[in-house]
Order: C-alpha cells, then sequence, then structure tokens
C-alpha cells in the first residue's frame, strides 16, 4: 500500500497554480489559488478564535476555501515549493509515506484499550522533521475524520473500519479483527495522503506527528460546544425542511449513490459467505485424503493408487486454504470498504444538501421580505459562494472517487479470478501428474474417452 | 440335530442341467467386452478375455424405468417403479444383435434372484444388488426412492447386477437366472417352487456357528476381518465424501449471486458496465457446472457402493464355511463320544459320566442282551457317523476349494475395478479443474476490461 501510485494523475489537475484546473474551485471571488487574496477574504468574513494560525483556519472553514487549502499556496519554504513544483511534474511522485502496525494492548484501571504504531516518512517542508513514530487508539482516528468531515463537508473522507463488528461475538481483543482492523487504518490514512486537498490538512499533520500530550490538547482547541451544538441545529432544520432545488447532476450522483450502496452491500454479503463456504469446504477435505491412506493399509495391490489420490486431494486442500487467504486480503477487505464508502457518500450528499438548504431557506426569506433586504442580500451572496464551492469540490472529488472505484473493484475482482485460476491449475497438475503415474497404455485411452 | 443321510450339497444342485444345445442355449454365456462394456459405456476394460471361455453370446441391459400402480399382497395400492431387461444375442460374425428376449421386472424379484442365487452357490460371492434406500446422500440429492435421479441410478446398479452374474462362470449358466431373463410371468411362482427358502441356513445356525467353530480355514478368518475392513472404510469415505460434495456445492452456487448482482450494478456503470454483466455471465456458468460435475461423482460413489456390499457377499461365504466346519467338527465330536459309548459299553469300564450308566448303577445291571444290543445299535450309528463325517469332510474340502477359487477371482476383480474407479475419479477432477480455468480465465478477462 505504501508508495502506491493512487491516482495521483488527478493532483496535478487539482493544482490552481496552473490556472483553472478541472478541480479548482472557480466562482470564488478572489482568483483561485492566490495566497494573499484568501487571507483577505478570511479577514471579512470569518470569526476566529484568536489562537490559531493560518493553516488551521483554512481546514476549519474550508466550506469557503475548499481548494486553497492545499497549501502548496502558501508556502513556507523554499523546500515545499520545490516539492509543489515537483507535484505537477511528476505524478507518480509521494513525499508522504504511513505505515500502521505493531498493535499493542494497553490496560488501565477503567479500560483495556489497543494502540497502534503510526510511522511518518516525508520529505514535506512543513513538518518539522522527516520522520515521525507515534501510537494511536482508535479513538484518535475518529477524532481525526470528524475534523476532516468538519473541515471538509462535501468532500468524500476515506472511510474508518467500523467500530464494533455486529455479527457474531468477535472480541474486540480477537487477532483477526485486530490484524483486519489495522489494514483498514492503515489504508485510511494513506488514502488521506493521497487525497489532494484532505493530505495538507492541519488536524491531519498533527495526528501524524503529535506526541501523546500534544495531541490531547490539541483536540481539545476545536470549535466550542456551542457552536457544535449550532451546527447540528442547524442541520437537523434543514434536512427537515428537505431539498426542493437539488440540481440535476446531484440526483443523479443520488440515485447513483443509492444503487450502488445496495449493489456493493450484496457483493460485500456474496464474497464473505464465499469465504465461508470454502473454510467449510477446506475444513472437510482435511479429512477426505487421510481415509484414502486408511484404506491403503488393507489393500496390497492398491497401495500406490489409494497413496496418490490421498496425496492429490491433500495437495488440492492446501491449496484451496492459499485460494481463501487470498481472497481475504485481495477481496474482502476492498468490498468492504466500499460498503463503508458508500454509507459516507450518502453523507456527504446529505451534507452539500444541508448547505444548499441554507441558502434556499435565506432565498426564501428574500422573497417573502422576511427581513432586512440589505443584510440578507449580503449573506445571501455568501452563501451562493459556499454553496458553488461545496458543489464543485463534491463534484471534482467525486470524479476523483470514481475513478479509484473503478480501479480497485477491477484490480479486486480481477485478483480474485486470478486467484481462482491459480488454484484450478495447481489441482490440474496436481492430478494430472497422478494420472500419468497410474495408466498404462491401455487405461489412457479410456480416460480419454471419458474426458 | 442329524442332517439327512443323502449329499446336501447335491441336493441343492439347480434343475434342468443341459442348457447347451437346447433353444435357451440362446443364452449359452455372456461375459466379455459387450457385456461389461455395456456397463462401462462402451468402452469396456476387456477383463475377462483372458480367463473367460465363453462365446460372446448375449448382451444385457435394463434400459428404462417406469413407475407403476398395482395391489400388492395385502391388496392395497401401491406405487413401484419396473426396469425393463431387454436381452441380445450377438451373432458372432458381424457383431450385430437382435432383440431375443424384453420384459419388466421390479427391485423385489431381483431380490428373490439374488437370495435364490445366495442359497444354491453358497461358495460363490454373489454380486450385490444396488441399494434399496438412497444412503450417504449429501443434501441436494433427495432421499426419496421416486427421484428420477435415483431411479436412474439404481437403473444402472441393476443392469450392473445383471451383467456381473451374466459374466460369472458359474452363475451364468444357472436356470432360474436364464429364467428371470426370459419368462415374464410366473418366474416368481418357479423360484419358489425350488424351496430354496427351506434350504437357507437359518440366522442363529449360522451365529451360533461363527461362535463355537473351533477350526476354520485361518484364510476365511482373514477374509472375514478384510471385508470388515473394507466395509468400514469405504462407509468412511463415502460418508466424507457426501459432506465435501455439500460443501463443494455450496462455494459453487453462492457464486451464482454475483450474476445478478453484476448486472443490475451494471446498469448504472457507463465504463464498468460491459465487463461487470459480462463477467456476471461467467459466474453463472461457473455456479451451474457444479450439477454436472457432481452428478459424475455420484457414479463414482455407485462403483465404491458395490464393493461396500460386496463386502456382506464375503462374509456370507465365510459364514457358510464356519457353518460347515462347525457341522463337521460336532459331527466329529458326536462320533467320538459315540466310539467311546461304545467301548465302555464292550470292555465294562464306565469313564465317562452317561445317564445310562447311572440309571444302570441306581437301578441295577442290565442284562447282557440288552448290553449287546446297545453295542449293536452303537456299531451302526458309528458306521453311518463315519460315512458322514467322510462326505462332510470332502464337502468342506470342496467348499473350500470352490470358495476359494471364487474369491481369488473376486480379489483380481476387486482390484481392477476399483483401481479403474480410482483413476476415473482422478480423471473426473481433471476435467473439473479444467472447467474451472475456463471459466476464471473468461471472468478474469471480464474484470480486466472493466
Amino acid at each position: 500500500m505504501e508508495g502506491e501510485p493512487r491516482a495521483s494523475q488527478a493532483r496535478s489537475s487539482d493544482l490552481p497554480a496552473g490556472g483553472a484546473g478541472a478541480e479548482s474551485p472557480g466562482g470564488c471571488s478572489p482568483q483561485p489559488g492566490s495566497g494573499g487574496s484568501c487571507a483577505l477574504l478570511q479577514a471579512d468574513v470569518l470569526n476566529l478564535d484568536e489562537d490559531e494560525d493560518d493553516l488551521e483556519v483554512f481546514s476549519k472553514d474550508a466550506s469557503l476555501m475548499d481548494m486553497n487549502s492545499l497549501s502548496p499556496m502558501m508556502p513556507t519554504s523554499p523546500l515545499s515549493m520545490i516539492n509543489q513544483i515537483k507535484f505537477e511534474d511528476e505524478t507518480d511522485l509521494k513525499d508522504l509515506f504511513i505505515t500502521v502496525d505493531e498493535p499493542e494492548s494497553h490496560v488501565t484501571t477503567i479500560e483495556t484499550f489497543i494502540t497502534y504504531r503510526i510511522i511518518t516518512k516525508t520529505s514535506r517542508g512543513e513538518f518539522e522533521s522527516s520522520e515521525f513514530e507515534v501510537r494511536r487508539r482508535y479513538q484518535d482516528f475518529l477524532w481525526l475524520k470528524g475534523k476532516l468531515e468538519e473541515a471538509h463537508p462535501t468532500l468524500i473522507i476515506p472511510p474508518l473500519p467500523e467500530k464494533f463488528i455486529v455479527k457474531g461475538m468477535v472480541e474486540r481483543f480477537n487477532d483477526d479483527f485486530i490484524e483486519t482492523r489495522r489494514k483498514a487504518l492503515h489504508k485510511f490514512l494513506n488514502r488521506i495522503a493521497d487525497h489532494p486537498t484532505l493530505t495538507f490538512n492541519e488536524d491531519f499533520k498533527v495526528f501524524l506527528t503529535a506526541q501523546a500530550w500534544e495531541l490531547s490538547s490539541h483536540k481539545k482547541q476545536g470549535p466550542g460546544l456551542l457552536s457544535r451544538m449550532g451546527q447540528t441545529v442547524r442541520a437537523v432544520a434543514s434536512s427537515m425542511r428537505g431539498v426542493k432545488n437539488r440540481p440535476e447532476e446531484f440526483m443523479e450522483m443520488n440515485n447513483f449513490i443509492e444503487i450502488f450502496s445496495q449493489k456493493i452491500n450484496l457483493i460485500d454479503k456474496i464474497s464473505q459467505r464465499i469465504y465461508k463456504e470454502e473454510r467449510e469446504y477446506f475444513e472437510e477435505m482435511k479429512e477426505y485424503g487421510p481415509i484414502h491412506i486408511l484404506w491403503s493399509a488393507s489393500e496390497e495391490d492398491l497401495v500406490d493408487t489409494l497413496k496418490g489420490v490421498a496425496s492429490c486431494i491433500d495437495r488440492c486442500c492446501k491449496a484451496t486454504g492459499k485460494r481463501m487467504s487470498g481472497l481475504s486480503e485481495a477481496l474482502l477487505p476492498v468490498v468492504h470498504e466500499y460498503v463503508l464508502y458508500s454509507e459516507m457518500l450518502m453523507g456527504v450528499m446529505k451534507r452539500r444538501d444541508q448547505i444548499q438548504a441554507e441558502l434556499d431557506s435565506k432565498v426564501e426569506a428574500l422573497t417573502y421580505k422576511m427581513a432586512d433586504t440589505d443584510s440578507l442580500t449580503g449573506a445571501i451572496c455568501k452563501l451562493e459562494d459556499r454553496v458553488e464551492c461545496a458543489n464543485n469540490a463534491l463534484k471534482a472529488d467525486w470524479e476523483r472517487w470514481k475513478q479509484d472505484m473503478q480501479n480497485d473493484i477491477k484490480s479486486a475482482f480481477t485478483d480474485m479470478a486470478e486467484e481462482n485460476i491459480r488454484y484450478y491449475e495447481q489441482c490440474l497438475a496436481t492430478w494430472e501428474s497422478f494420472l500419468t503415474s497410474q495408466t498404462d497404455l491401455h487405461l489412457e485411452e479410456d480416460s480419454e474417452d471419458k474426458l | 440335530m442329524e442332517q439327512a443321510p443323502s449329499d446336501p450339497e447335491r441336493q441343492l444342485q439347480p434343475a434342468s442341467l443341459e442348457p447347451l444345445g437346447l433353444p435357451d442355449a440362446g443364452l449359452e454365456a455372456a461375459a466379455g467386452e459387450d457385456v461389461q462394456g455395456a456397463r462401462e459405456e462402451g468402452s469396456g476394460v476387456d477383463a475377462m478375455t483372458e480367463n473367460h471361455f465363453w462365446l460372446k453370446k448375449i448382451e444385457i441391459s435394463v434400459s428404462e424405468a417406469e413407475k407403476r400402480t398395482g395391489r400388492n399382497a395385502m391388496n392395497m395400492q401401491e406405487t413401484y417403479t419396473a426396469y425393463l431387461i431387454e436381452t441380445r444375442s450377438v451373432e458372432h460374425a458381424d457383431g450385430q444383435s437382435a432383440l431375443t428376449d424384453s420384459l419388466w421386472r421390479r427391485y423385489s424379484e431381483f431380490e428373490l434372484l439374488r437370495n435364490y442365487l445366495l442359497v444354491y452357490y453358497p461358495h460363490i460371492v454373489v454380486p450385490p444388488l444396488p441399494e434399496k434406500r438412497a444412503e450417504f446422500v449429501w443434501h441436494k440429492l433427495s432421499a426419496d426412492n421416486m427421484d428420477p435421479d435415483f431411479v436412474e441410478r439404481r437403473r444402472i446398479g441393476l443392469e450392473n447386477f445383471l451383467l456381473r452374474v451374466a459374466s460369472h462362470p458359474v452363475l451364468c449358466r444357472d436356470r432360474i437366472f436364464h429364467l428371470f431373463l426370459t419368462q415374464e410371468g410366473n418366474w416368481k411362482e418357479t423360484v419358489n417352487e425350488t424351496g430354496f427358502q427351506l434350504k437357507a441356513d437359518s440366522r442363529l445356525k449360522a451365529l451360533n456357528a461363527t461362535f463355537r467353530v473351533k477350526n476354520p480355514d485361518k484364510r476365511f478368518t482373514e477374509l472375514k476381518h478384510y471385508s470388515d475392513e473394507l466395509q468400514s472404510v469405504i462407509s468412511h469415505l463415502l460418508r466424507v465424501r457426501a459432506r465435501v460434495a455439500d460443501r463443494l456445492y455450496g462455494v459453487y452456487k453462492v457464486h451464482g449471486n454475483y450474476g445478478r448482482v453484476f448486472s443490475e450494478w451494471s446498469a448504472i456503470e457507463k465504463e464498468m458496465g460491459d465487463g461487470l454483466q459480462s463477467a456476471g455471465h461467467h459466474m453463472d456458468v461457473y455456479a451451474s457446472s457444479i450439477d454436472d460435475i457432481l452428478e459424475d461423482e455420484e457414479h463414482y460413489a455407485d462403483q465404491l457402493k458395490e464393493y461396500l456390499f460386496y463386502a456382506e457377499a464375503l462374509r456370507a461365504v465365510c459364514r457358510k464355511h464356519e457353518l460347515m466346519q462347525y457341522d463337521l467338527e460336532m459331527a466329529a465330536q458326536d462320533l467320538a463320544s459315540k466310539k467311546q459309548q461304545c467301548e465302555e459299553l464292550a470292555t465294562g469300564t464306565v469313564r465317562t459320566f452317561s445317564l445310562k450308566g447311572m440309571t444302570t448303577k441306581l437301578f441295577g445291571q442290565e442284562t447282557p442282551e440288552q448290553r449287546e444290543a446297545r453295542i449293536k445299535v452303537l456299531e451302526e450309528q458309528i458306521n453311518e457317523g463315519e460315512q458322514q463325517l467322510k462326505s462332510r469332510n470332502l464337502e468342506g474340502r470342496e467348499f473350500v476349494k470352490n470358495a476359494w477359487a471364487d474369491i481369488e477371482r473376486f480379489k483380481e476383480q476387486k482390484n481392477r475395478d476399483l483401481k479403474e474407479a480410482l483413476i476415473s475419479y482422478a480423471v473426473m477432477q481433471i476435467s473439473m479443474c479444467k472447467k474451472g480455468i475456463q471459466v476464471w480465465t473468461n471472468a478474469k478477462e471480464c474484470f480486466s476490461k472493466m
């Protein structure tokens, strides 16, 4: 997963530096991507908490400045400028490498939990050093995800593995569960790193680099409880109003998401079921071969044949085991991740709709002259920008996501097909070599007839 | 309990022993390629040619099965399946065959035939019938006797049975067997008229003999152990095979679900749509391929089952030997005791306890005339007994000789058949793997085009 070129060709077109790329948000009043004017806008519009630096602001209120939170536009060092130029030229260059490993159990009087070691290697200038090692627990990942969603409500944030597994009594600390989760967390962080916008998110950087106590104090700085509550109230209110004017393309998107969600869930179930059936087949096969050995003990003239059959069955059994583990590594996690993605997507659609609903309500207010015209008009203007940014952000990210999804699904299923081919080829070779060892000319003619 | 003085074995000879040269001679003997060929679908292992010396005369096939209703012995309506048996005589020169006989039989008539053969040929390992009820089924297969697949497999099994009998050097000459193939009506009565049921050894006697026999031929004891092992290992194998088949069925069939979902998904995908749709089709092909695969495997299972049932036939021969040996030992013991009694009477010494001795003591000596008379009777009995012992001994040895010859023949047949079955199993696996490679290669191509 590390170093894998992940649709990073999309990244170069992200950069506003070269002028309007497909994904740069047009329509915001300052020129896209010029750092200076972004700062201007900030001062006008935002109600800032005093102690936040620029980067934080960007990530917090990205509803305005989504694409511009691509901090290459705010170089803090020559090195980062070099990085930026590199982005444009070499699509495959990654400068942030993350691994998640070494799950460790921690026991306190109150609770037991697992932490994972996260190693980050980077050449980016804005990082104080080129290598970091920290330990994080699942809660921390949840926090990070929440912050990303807050900062980029209409971007498609990668999904986290589930909190618990509902089906079956899987202990939280069961080895398989931990390993599956570890892999998913690794994927999560790498997807963020590969995302043209999210990769420069400040909370993300803190997550990767801060020591435990630093992280705790950073977490406490955030929009206060009241403002969070306010957001929730607004969200609920607007969702109650419903979406009247959802643009056509988002209707299509919504439709796609609904059907995709259905289908990917089914595929997840089917794939899990296949794994289960293969496992049970494997278990039965284990018993099947040895019976032939047992039989050979009482048959002098059939010893070779019986032992041969037994060894073939055993080898096929092993091949089944390999096929199973191939399935569980290549296919199942990918399909499951997209199940979670589909949930995520529905959330993104809702948030987009909310943003639009806020605009719609103000427009309505204006139409019915429910409040002071001037302030309404001003607010509407800002909201219009906000909506446009949000929509463009989503559209761009949507295209990127769809491309990724296609590649991932394609390669997962191709791998599955490859596993099966390999399995059958192995078994074929085993049985064919048995057959040649057994048959004399006469019986060979027979078997050819039967084939 | 004393047996009838005449040779029991001769009594059991089937009647009418000149099949050669009579109109029935069309059934002179079968055996050889065609017969076994019919069993093995046209390509035959001709195992019999070096051993058999009968002319290729007939072909037997159980060609159809039909559901019938009728009235049973208690005049209640019942449904059963009847099987059409066709016999063809094969002209030696040009290999053309003409239908000579065709009649319908039901399973119970086959059972009757076999029971008859068991009684009249106790030294022969009599071929078994296919199972009466479906056993070792995996979940997809029905255990219902009326199920068409079961009926079909039973039809093949019955044909196999007839072919085995027809290719057996001794059994093929039996008149009742010939009539089974040629005389539809009245055959049951004819069989029953032989009185074979009365001649059958009682199970209880046989069990008693098995426990009490002192000196059975070691080879038969070994054979009994072998047949127990054979039965146990084949049962175990069939059970596990059925479970494996079940699981394999599950794996294949679940893949079929992909087909439907891919197809529905492809409706919303512009670029991936085609690839998904055609991949889905291949998943359907994969899922449905398991039905044929497992049907073929069922035939393999039937081949093993035949030898599972053969184990019982082997045990029957062993039991007969034990019974004969036991009777022999009992007769010898009886003779020895009579001889001793005679001696004691003659010499006046009483070494052994006898009721007569006691009563004599209690009630006084017998007269010399009485004693003479008794000695005379005993001497006669001893004479008879000695003759009987001699003929039983002879019978016993004949039996062992003939039985062992058939057992050797059986062993070779079994080794050939089982080896062939195992090889055919490998062939089936190979075919399954090739199909799998084909389907998944196609699917992979579709996926990679997505």
